[in-house]
């Protein structure tokens, strides 16, 4: 598999390995996919009383793309708003990686990942969901016409 | 010891030097067509290709009129099962295999299957292996031909081939066996095993790609419709001028395999077994796929729980190996060969093939045993999975909402 070297980097020197803890009332869990898949993804935010999320982490099962998808997420909202973390798009990440279109699916997982953990923190902390943990915005009917979506989903 | 190291020999094999040194003349001054009767240049040819059949023939016990060359081994299973067939096709339509064959093998007989014919695909046991009594059940009054490899290229099993040729010659059905994986490797025998056809390939045995057999066994004689028409070359099987320079590298890589597959065969096992051992001694929750026993001398394929193989991969670039996990197929399908085993799927996903060879040597197996080692453990240490397991959790217990 050519990867580009964005994700190569990502895949070797992955950011925000880890574990935050679950039990944490500022802390959302997100926890997608399927070992029969062959890719799960756990991520994890901290989220202080702004509503902007400190800290992440992540611990990924999946190949080089799915780590390096998840790494890059975890990157990417440390310092957002809730909401603002919201508006990242699985196609943000497939670009900034350069996936190949049979590796797209990586990237809708981390979306999933994100939108996991936020509404984890939502329910944690009474706060009203602004988007169910097991759909996507956006894209999937787009990527669903071009077959970039493994079958069944 | 070279970095990368390759251990994918059952993908395909580095030519042995000897094989080359053998092959270069024909490219060069002996290039004459083996098929031109009329001239020295052909004869010289000629006389080449018929050395090369004999060194072939003799490497599976065979008589050098009952090979016939081809482009290799998929040529060869694709002739063998389809124009053996479709020559019997007024007896009978029923074919028998195994679900872990070769695509060439399994492809060949979804085509039948698409032109009338009815196939029945037979499970393996747990540990890979067919048993032969499923291939006795599941003979009709008008079964055409049983085709089951030898040794599987995937996780190294051997099937009881002696035990099936038994079971099909007294009832009088064909019985074609992919040898690609064990001739030169293994004994493998046609008499001994009582096959009819067998399937051949050059580049796994260090020689050149682009090169295979197939036998035709003549007593019984065995009769096939050809594919390839055009000249009637190889008496009629496989029309089409013959590879000269493939042929004899073919030829000179039999008699190699011939003179040195016992202590090499001893000498790859030793290897895969301190390969198998050493990654073991440094890690826990690591699955062998498929028999010990019964398996060839340079094959290992393993499953690292909770570690998906195309990372792993990525992870030890400096080896070659493969993987059965989804990641690393077009079709992002897991292993078929792991799941007619009954390896669920997040083991598939994590298997990793190792496959040793005659070039392969024991600083290898030291580095590979090590790396592998370290870039489990890390790969680990990133795993939700390992989490889960560390803190008590069964991720097979757990119901994955699979929004995927």
């Amino acid at each position: 598999m050519a990867y580009s070297e964005k994700l190569l980097d990502h895949y070797e020197n992955p950011r925000n390995v880890g574990s935050l803890d679950k039990s944490d009332p500022d802390v959302g869990t997100g926890l997608v996919g399927a070992p029969a898949c062959g890719d799960v993804m756990k991520l994890q935010i901290k989220v202080d009383d702004q509503g902007v999320i400190q800290d992440a982490k992540f611990k990924t099962f999946g190949c080089g793309s799915a780590i390096a998808s998840s790494s890059l997420v975890t990157e990417w909202v440390k310092g957002k708003t809730v909401d603002e973390a919201l508006t990242i798009k699985n196609t943000d990440v497939a670009n900034e990686l350069n996936l190949p279109p049979v590796k797209i699916h990586c990237s809708v997982l981390a979306e999933d990942a994100i939108k996991a953990a936020i509404a984890d923190w939502q329910k944690k902390n009474g706060r009203t969901p602004t988007v169910k943990p097991d759909t996507v915005q956006g894209d999937r009917a787009e990527l669903a016409k071009k077959g970039a979506l493994k079958s069944g989903i | 010891m070279k970095i990368p190291i390759y251990m994918d020999y059952h993908a395909t094999t580095p030519m042995d030097p000897r094989v080359l040194e053998a092959m270069l003349p024909y490219f060069t001054t002996e290039f004459g067509n083996a098929a031109s009767k009329s001239h020295v240049f052909g004869w010289r040819a000629e006389e080449a290709v018929e050395a090369a059949r004999e060194e072939v023939a003799c490497l599976v016990g065979a008589t050098a009129k009952e090979i016939v060359w081809t482009s290799g081994a998929t040529e060869s299973d694709n002739l063998a099962i389809k124009g053996a067939a479709r020559f019997l096709s007024g007896k009978g339509k029923h074919l028998v295999t195994c679900k872990t064959e070769h695509k060439a093998v399994l492809d060949s007989m979804h085509a039948l299957e698409r032109q009338g014919f009815e196939v029945t695909f037979l499970d393996v046991e747990r540990d890979g292996r067919l048993d032969p009594a499923r291939v006795a059940a599941a003979l009709r009054p008008d079964t055409l031909l049983v085709s089951v490899m030898h040794a599987n290229n995937e996780t190294g099993v051997v099937h009881p081939i002696a035990e099936i040729g038994a079971i099909t010659r007294a009832r009088g059905v064909l019985f074609h066996c992919d040898a690609v994986q064990s001739a030169g490797k293994i004994p493998f025998d046609v008499e001994a095993a009582k096959v009819d056809l067998a399937s051949l390939s050059a580049h796994k045995m260090y020689g050149p790609k682009g090169v295979g057999a197939l036998y035709v066994r003549r007593k019984p004689r065995v009769r096939l419709v050809a594919e390839m028409d055009g000249g009637g070359h190889e008496r009629g099987f496989r029309s089409g001028t013959l590879n000269v320079p493939g042929i004899v590298g073919f030829g000179k890589a039999a008699v190699l395999a011939r003179a040195e597959r016992e202590a090499e065969g001893a000498r790859v096992l030793a290897l895969r077994e301190k390969l198998r051992k050493g990654i073991l001694a440094e890690l826990d929750l690591v699955t062998l796929n498929g028999s010990l026993e019964d398996r060839l001398p340079g094959n290992l394929n393993l499953s690292f729980a909770y570690v998906e193989g195309e990372a792993l991969m990525m992870a030890v670039k400096d080896v070659a190996v493969s993987s059965g996990s989804a990641c690393t197929s077009a079709s992002l399908e897991p292993s078929y060969v792991l799941r007619a085993m009954g390896v669920t799927d997040d083991l598939a996903h994590s298997s990793i093939r190792f496959g040793l060879g005659r070039f392969t040597t024991e600083d290898e197996v030291a580095y590979v045993v090590r790396l592998v080692a370290e870039k489990v453990r890390k790969l680990r240490e990133m795993s939700p999975l390992y989490e889960m397991v560390k803190e008590g959790v069964d991720p097979s217990r757990i119901e994955w909402a699979n929004p995927h």
